[in-house]
């Protein structure tokens, strides 16, 4: 079976300047856009479409607090995403490990036809 | 390429020809990989791929025997697998003496497609820290959240 993470998750996560934004936003929390503009190296417009990314896929939500709209992460689907990369990272285990068995008894097997032809 | 990439890495003991075969052949890919693969193993060759009653298109990108092999897929989608929509499986072998071999595989995908080339150049090498660290983070990070 291929469980794997849903597509806005992956690309949500995959984009190393949204995990940028991301980072900041575990590490802060209820932060403006602005705030994250100032704190990475692209620009303002350029945090707004991360921020709209990562809110579509779930990874963040926003409040408003008087005039400033706030942004923090969503610990659930962090979890969520944590686990599901591992799930994937698990599943290509899986397969090395079959490839292994495979290759091996493959391996074992040309060495006793050749043994027993000796 | 910047983006998400997953590599993983075993020793198996026997050599990189048995190791290529059982990687790329695909009666011996349904053993370890999809139920059903139907697949022409050159570069280039079009197939596809069957896990239970779903499957996708797979391209084969790289055949280099018996050291590279890599192929692009987005199961379980039905689009034609290229840059961009799909990932990309990257087998590396490496012969350790006469009877063992190292196999390296690298999944990788979702690139940074609504970027222009020199910006995602730049934050690519800015940001070469990999997934793993950054879901070692997450992990720990959703726990104290949790915990909090």
């Amino acid at each position: 079976m291929t469980a794997r993470a849903d597509d806005e998750l992956w690309s949500a996560i995959g984009d190393p300047s949204r995990r940028r934004v991301l980072d900041l936003l575990v590490g802060k929390g209820g932060v403006s856009a602005s705030w994250l503009a100032g704190h990475v190296p692209f620009s303002r417009q350029a945090v707004s479409k991360h921020l709209v990314v990562l809110e579509k896929a779930g990874l963040i939500s926003r409040r408003r607090q008087g005039r400033e709209v706030l942004y923090q992460v969503e610990a659930d689907r962090l979890d969520q995403a944590a686990r599901a990369m591992t799930d994937i990272a698990a599943q290509w285990d899986q397969r090395l490990g079959a490839i292994k068995r495979l290759a091996e008894a493959a391996h074992a097997e040309t060495q006793r036809k050749r043994y027993l032809e000796d | 390429m910047p983006g998400l990439v997953i590599e993983r890495e075993i020793l198996i003991e026997a050599p990189a020809e048995v190791v290529w075969r059982t990687i790329t052949e695909p009666a011996q890919m349904s053993h370890w990989f999809a139920d059903r693969v139907d697949l022409v193993v050159e570069p280039g060759a079009h197939g596809y791929m069957e896990f239970g009653d779903q499957g996708g298109p797979v391209v084969v990108e790289i055949v280099d025997p018996p050291t590279r092999f890599s192929f692009r897929w987005n199961y379980p989608h039905g689009e034609e697998p290229v840059a961009g929509n799909s990932m990309l499986v990257e087998f590396t072998l490496t012969p350790v003496g006469d009877e063992r071999t190292h196999v390296r595989v690298s999944e990788s995908g979702h690139e940074l497609r609504d970027w222009p080339d020199a910006e995602r150049q730049r934050y690519a090498d800015e940001h070469l820290d990999g997934w793993v660290d950054f879901l070692e983070r997450l992990a720990r990070v959703s726990a104290e959240l949790r915990s909090g």
